[in-house]
């Protein structure tokens, strides 16, 4: 499934980042860092049109030849970014849209914790078993 | 644009569909200009099948001769050359030629036509008036040859048959005959095309069901399906040819898909072949007919494929004006297209599809440019940016590829891969042959040669950047930059590459993404190497030494690199300057003793804490932190200003962010306000003079934001210019080994001279290399003061009481003075203020942190002046307290002592009582004048006591007998016990007072009062003036009788003698018993002198009997309304000034109520004429304040209050007018002294009856 899936903060540093293990997690990085442009693009292109009713889901941000990256950002411009192979061709875009909320659920539970200081990174085990579920090659 | 003339013709702009034509051809040569100009000229409406929405449509049509070639053989697919209708003119209007050639050769066409299946034909008749002139002779009705033809031809389907009036006339029947030909014409093609259209439909969907059958094959649909399109393309529906091929489109990436997934179709094979061409897109072509051929014949490869149905897809979406469509998809293609070779395990030669791919957004991108001005070009950049990084992407790895991007130059196995490349193109294709800048040549050029490459590459790579840059990508923008980067470190020119990397790297650490920021930094580390740009490498490598990110192999080798320029000997005037965030940060500061603030000399220690930040071990030649110094100008009192607010004492914590993988929120919000609290005092009397508050780090906060150096200096590119402050005072740590993590280095801070010590900056020095903390965030400060011994007394409990044992506390801070061995202190004795001697008095010895060092014995001597207190052996900065016992003594009355010298030649301040507002009590200010060992001056310390009493007195009369009352008022909040109450008469021996008191010891609680009575007797004569001491002991409650304490209060009391007698008799009317309300009666008065004249008296008047009289003025005042007074209520009287003379008064008064009233107040005034008036008494209200007499003229004050408030009424103008006017000879009132006058009366009471008709019931309930 996803080879890579990121949350970004409102600031644009990373609040959690992980990839495939297998391949140079570093790529993803740049892969995942170099979206933002496009998501901003998005972000400011709906906020002109549509105003507060907002699709959370950015859709397909770019293409690569080996990789699609989508977008998906919260009302607190919080973004998702997963990253999934090319090849793997049998991901329908709704598929991609249920991963986004499953994540932005998941995403929910971790800041609900009073213990969770907002603007940290990511350390909640739940939320690692979230996005492991949908790095799984299945 | 050099390709602009050679436009691509577009093929299928020629088609239109077929209509033939059979019958006269003369006739239709005649009307077809005129046809087929007008036929296009109105749209009709097309209604779909399948639920398609209808279109508006304008037809044309392309007229040729009927031949029976023309006609579809059965099973010809082609619809490009389908005939959709036929026509048959002709302008017979005889019937005998009809019947003989017309009708036959109409015969013979429908036959033909119906041996074809083709039932879309329609038979024109052209009516012209010159045909009508030419048959005149045998005319029929002209109706009848359209007639027969119906009949003949139009089996039920009238509409087959049209006639055409004066086709060549300009009139309105011509027209209208022409618009309802047109009008049938398109109707009729209309109709032919949705059936025959239809039926094509069903048969492709027939032959696509079949795909699963073994035979079927992709290439013959995708002809199938192509001529659907065709033919929507010929009826410009470019919509519907799009929808064709990108069900094509769809349909082959679906089979791909399914040979991924194992589902193999054998058609696929041959788009497995190896590629052996890929020579890119072609998109110049409308139809580029040779991969269309190919494909007819099944022997196209994937790409072309690919590339045949883009270019159809490219030539539709340009006919639709979607230009950026076509890139979007071009993109999707190539990327779909790598993939699909790569699932379909093409063989393909390494580097050949970065050739197909580079050539293909090239040729893509020319097409665009081809179709748009410049300015269109400019404003969607966003849709061919993505291109252009694509096609920089691909040369850059053709240049890895093929060599051409290392320093050495390509080797000859890159040169044979380069050919083998090359091969590959084939040769350029004709379109693009004359022009300079084709693709083609492009790629064969850079591949050409090293030079070539890298002007190609740098053109496109620069390109996309300022695209990215045009649209505010700048992440994109700057990864191609780092690419460029790379490039330029591969040919050796880390100089460029620098730049671009520090560019990318200030983006990744701003947004704080720790992986990039590490990668890069690795690479900008590299070059700085290379570049030899000592410094900057060496920042680098400590950031990178630092780097959780790299293993810890790489972290030592950054580390090594450091220590290893540390060690090398070079001028020691030179030194690397390094930010020391990068190698540790300071966490903690923690001074001994907390409370960091030391007297000059003493012993402080700052305990630093570091986070060593290196993968192992550094030891340092010298830690130093330096100190800027200010001279505390404020003195001594340094103790007042604790600087910092600490959440514990003594400790700074300094919160740094913890590493460049921290979320960079802190360059988002910046520094927060960090205000203070400043108090600036006067140095001469530690007075406020002003008050405010600081920003204490405005040097962070005023700050330019776009400045190089960000606030988070541990993700600083180059560290900041630190320049070490030559600062002359400084800690300094020799030889420290710092481990990684957390090391505690202990300083021992100089504390010579008094002033506030504030620590700057922080440097650690190893070998050549200096790591620095320009500044210390939040600043630390510790003071070192110089403090003079200071001396205070203070009472150990709140209020000091007046008259009984007290304890005050002395307090001494010995500053900068020793205390020897028999040093004293001498306290100048009062008698106002005696020092109690004690016991044991104890003094404690406490050290600057408030323990206890030590206790002694003090020793008191006291002399008749002095008072002298041996203080125990203190060493300097301690506090030594000892208490004393001391008694105010309560000043009792009139006595006014000479002003005395005090021992030291003081003035002897006299204790002054006043009110104090804070309590009932009245205070009593005690100086203290102590002489010190360490100064030349006097102490003068001041202490407050306060009286826990307040005395009344009062004089009361029964006729001739004197009374004396005193009031002990407890202002106080102690319980108290009086004792031995006892009033004496100073001057008069004979004169006896009796008490009226029984308890000898009276309880005096808090709030309460306790009164006295004393008769006054005596025996010749009563003075008019006495003087009267009144004592008492007290103590507070349960404590033995020796703690008792003497309490006096004098006072003093004139014109004590009764002179006159007031009776008032009230007389019922004449007749009755008792007086009745609402009656008159009568009120007697009598006043009767007691006493005989005294020598204080005077007389205003001599009677004529020689004998003196003084002049009274009497009032009848009832306050209560019970009374109304008739006719006169005052009057004067004259009275003889000698013992027993009576002076009787009537006066008729009336009662208002019934019950009993009491008796109107009679009120009896001296009455002093205007001569008298310069001889008066003194006015009680010239009385003036004075130190002694404080106490007594309050109660006289008070009387004289009383007795002005008796003598208001119904005088009180005159009064009150004399008050205003004294000196002026008037006559005037005035009271008599309490006692003077006597009332008999008073309080006396008299039944009243009610009157007796009273029908009126008054119920006063109160």
């Amino acid at each position: 499934m996803a080879v890579c899936i990121a949350v970004i903060a409102k600031e644009n540093y990373p609040l959690y980042i992980r990839s495939v293990p297998t391949q140079n997690e570093l790529k993803f990085h740049y892969t995942v860092h170099t979206s933002l442009d496009v998501v901003e693009e998005k972000i400011s292109a709906v906020g002109k049109s549509l105003g507060d009713q907002r699709e959370l889901y950015l859709g397909l941000l770019y293409p690569t030849e080996d990789y699609k990256v989508y977008g998906y950002v919260t009302n607190s411009k919080v973004k998702f970014v997963i990253v999934v192979d090319s090849s793997n061709t049998s991901l329908r875009d709704n598929e991609i849209r249920s991963m986004f909320r499953k994540l932005h659920n998941s995403f929910t539970d971790v800041m609900c914790n009073p213990f969770h200081n907002p603007g940290d990174s990511i350390q909640s085990k739940a939320f690692d078993g979230i996005v492991s579920g949908m790095m799984q090659t299945g | 644009m050099e390709c602009q003339e050679e436009k691509p013709i577009i093929y299928t702009m020629e088609n239109k569909p077929i209509v033939t034509c059979a019958g006269d051809q003369g006739l239709f040569t005649s009307l077809y200009t005129s046809l087929a100009q007008q036929l296009p000229r109105e749209p009709m409406e097309w209604r779909r099948t399948y639920g398609r929405a209808p279109k508006m449509i304008h037809l044309e049509a392309n007229f040729v001769q009927f031949k029976e070639e023309l006609l579809p053989k059965e099973g010809n697919k082609a619809l490009l050359t389908f005939p959709f209708l036929h026509i048959y003119w002709t302008d017979c209007c005889d019937t005998e030629m009809y019947k003989t050639s017309v009708k036959e050769e109409m015969m013979r066409w429908q036959s033909s036509l119906r041996t074809h299946g083709s039932a879309d034909w329609v038979i024109i008749v052209v009516e012209t008036n010159d045909t009508k002139k030419k048959n005149k002779t045998n005319i029929l009705p002209r109706s009848s040859i359209v007639d027969k033809i119906r009949s003949d031809f139009c089996n039920k389907q009238n509409d087959r048959c049209v006639v055409l009036s004066d086709p060549l006339k300009d009139s309105s029947r011509s027209q209208e005959s022409w618009n309802a030909l047109l009008l049938k014409l398109r109707t009729l093609l209309l109709m032919s095309f949705t059936k025959n259209l239809g039926r094509f439909e069903d048969d492709m969907r027939t032959l696509r069901e079949k795909r699963t059958q073994p035979g079927w094959s992709f290439c013959e649909y995708f002809m199938v399906q192509e001529e659907l399109a065709f033919v929507f393309e010929m009826l410009q529906q470019f919509e519907d040819a799009l929808v064709q091929y990108d069900e094509l489109d769809a349909l082959f990436t679906q089979y791909v898909l399914n040979f991924g997934a194992g589902d193999t179709a054998n058609w696929l094979g041959s788009f497995c072949a190896p590629v052996r061409s890929w020579s890119g897109l072609l998109l110049r072509r409308p139809i580029d007919m040779e991969k269309r051929e190919g494909i007819q014949r099944g022997e196209a490869s994937l790409l072309d494929l690919r590339s045949y149905l883009f270019s159809r897809q490219c030539t539709l979406l340009i006919f639709l004006q979607r230009p950026w469509e076509v890139t979007q998809r071009a993109l999707e293609l190539l990327h779909n297209c790598v993939q699909e070779l790569r699932l379909l395990e093409v063989s393909v030669l390494e580097g050949a599809l970065d050739c197909w791919v580079f050539l293909s957004c090239l040729e893509v991108l020319h097409r665009i440019e081809g179709c748009c001005d410049q300015a269109q070009l400019a404003a969607n950049c966003s849709h061919t940016v993505g291109l252009w990084a694509y096609a920089t992407d691909k040369l850059k790895s053709l240049g890895e590829h093929c060599g051409l991007v290392s320093e050495k130059g390509p080797t000859s196995e890159d040169l044979n891969r380069t050919v083998d490349l090359l091969a590959g193109l084939g040769d350029e294709r004709p379109e693009t042959i004359h022009s300079l800048q084709s693709p083609y040549k492009k790629l064969k050029e850079a591949l050409s040669s090293v030079e070539a490459f890298e002007r190609h590459y740098l053109e496109l790579s620069h390109a996309a950047m300022e695209m990215y840059r045009a649209i505010g990508r700048m992440r994109s923008a700057r990864l191609v930059g780092k690419s460029l980067a790379e490039f330029y470190m591969r040919k050796g020119d880390p100089e460029r590459a620098e730049t671009l990397l520090q560019e990318a790297l200030k983006s990744y650490v701003s947004e704080g993404w720790s992986l990039p920021v590490t990668h890069t930094r690795k690479q900008i580390a590299e070059c700085q190497k290379l570049l030899g740009r000592t410094e900057d490498y060496l920042q680098t490598s400590a950031l990178l030494a630092g780097d959780v990110n790299l293993t810890t192999e790489e972290r030592k080798h950054f580390c090594q690199e450091i220590l290893t320029f540390a060690a090398k000997s070079g001028e020691p005037s030179h030194k690397v300057t390094l930010s020391m965030s990068v190698f540790a940060q300071l966490t903690r500061l923690q001074f001994h003793p907390a409370t960091a603030s030391v007297h000059s000399g003493a012993n402080l220690r700052v305990e630093l804490t570091l986070r060593c930040l290196m993968p192992m071990s550094v030891r340092i030649e010298q830690v130093a932190a330096i100190i800027h110094f200010d001279v505390d100008h404020g003195g001594t009192h340094g103790r007042s200003k604790g600087a910092q607010r600490q959440t514990s004492p003594g400790t700074v914590e300094f919160n740094q962010d913890k590493s460049s993988a921290c979320p960079p929120s802190s360059s988002f919000t910046g520094p927060s306000l960090e205000l203070d609290e400043i108090h600036d005092r006067s140095p001469s009397d530690n007075s406020l003079n002003s008050a405010g508050v600081v920003c204490k780090n405005t040097h962070l906060l005023l700050r330019r934001h776009d400045s190089n150096s960000p606030p988070n200096t541990s993700n600083c590119v180059s560290p900041p210019a630190v320049a070490m402050k030559e600062g002359a005072q400084m800690l300094k740590v020799q030889d420290v080994t710092l481990e990684p993590g957390i090391n505690s280095i202990i300083f021992t801070a100089p504390s010579e001279q008094p002033g506030t010590y504030t620590l700057r900056q922080l440097c650690a020095t190893v070998g050549q290399v200096q790591f620095v903390l320009p500044h210390m965030y939040p600043s630390v400060q510790y003071e070192v003061y110089s403090q003079e011994p200071q001396l205070t007394v203070e009472p150990l409990a709140e209020p000091l009481l007046a008259g009984l044992p007290q304890i005050v506390k002395f307090t001494l801070l010995t500053g900068h003075y020793t205390v020897k061995k028999g040093v004293a202190l001498q306290l100048s004795n009062t008698d106002t203020m005696p020092i109690l001697p004690s016991t044991s008095c104890t003094a404690r010895i406490s050290n600057p942190a408030a323990e206890l060092v030590g206790e002694s014995v003090l020793s008191i001597q006291s002399s008749e002046k002095v008072t002298s207190i041996s203080l125990p052996p203190t060493p300097p900065y301690h506090t030594l307290e000892f208490q004393l016992e001391v008694l105010c003594i309560i000043p009792s009355g009139s006595d006014r002592p000479a002003n005395e010298r005090l021992t030291n030649g003081e003035v002897r301040h006299r204790p002054r009582s006043y009110s104090h507002p804070d309590t009932p009590m009245t205070a009593i200010d005690q100086r203290m004048s102590i002489d010190c060992p360490w100064s030349i001056y006097s102490t003068l310390l001041a202490l407050t006591f306060y009286i826990p009493f307040k005395t009344k007195h009062s004089l009361l009369s029964a006729g001739n007998r004197k009374y004396m009352q005193v009031c002990v008022q407890n202002v106080s909040d102690v319980t108290f016990m009086l004792a031995e109450v006892k009033l004496t008469e100073k001057q008069h021996a004979s004169l006896e007072l009796q008490s009226l008191n029984t308890k000898t010891q009276q309880l005096l609680c808090s709030k309460h009062s306790v009164f006295c009575l004393w008769e006054v007797r005596w025996k010749d004569d009563l003075p008019s003036c006495l003087q009267c001491v009144f004592s008492a002991n007290f103590s507070p409650l349960n404590q033995e009788i020796s703690a008792f304490k003497p309490f006096h209060y004098q006072f003093q009391l004139e014109r004590v003698t009764t002179l006159y007698s007031v009776r008032a008799e009230i007389l019922p009317p004449a007749g009755e018993q008792h007086c009745r309300s609402g009656f008159l009666c009568g009120l007697e008065v009598c006043i009767t002198r007691l006493s005989e004249p005294t020598e204080g008296e005077m007389a205003e008047e001599t009677d004529t009997d020689g004998l003196k009289t003084t002049k009274l003025m009497y009032e009848v005042a009832d306050s209560s309304s019970n009374w109304a007074v008739c006719g006169k209520s005052s009057g004067m009287v004259s009275m003889p000034m000698r013992a027993n003379a009576t002076h009787k008064v009537q006066i008729e008064v009336m009662p208002l109520f019934a019950g009993h009233l009491p008796f109107p107040k009679i009120k009896v005034l001296k009455y002093l004429p205007h001569t008298a008036a310069v001889a008066i008494q003194p006015d009680p209200d010239s009385c003036v304040e004075n130190d002694s007499l404080s106490l007594l003229d309050k109660t006289l004050d008070d009387q004289a209050d009383t007795a002005s408030i008796r003598s208001r009424g119904s005088v009180h103008s005159v009064g009150s007018g004399d008050q205003q006017q004294r000196g002026v000879a008037m006559p005037r009132l005035e009271p008599f002294s309490p006692g003077q006058v006597f009332n008999n009366s008073h309080a006396r009471q008299v039944l009243v009856l009610p009157a007796t008709d009273d029908h009126i019931m008054e119920v006063n309930a109160t």
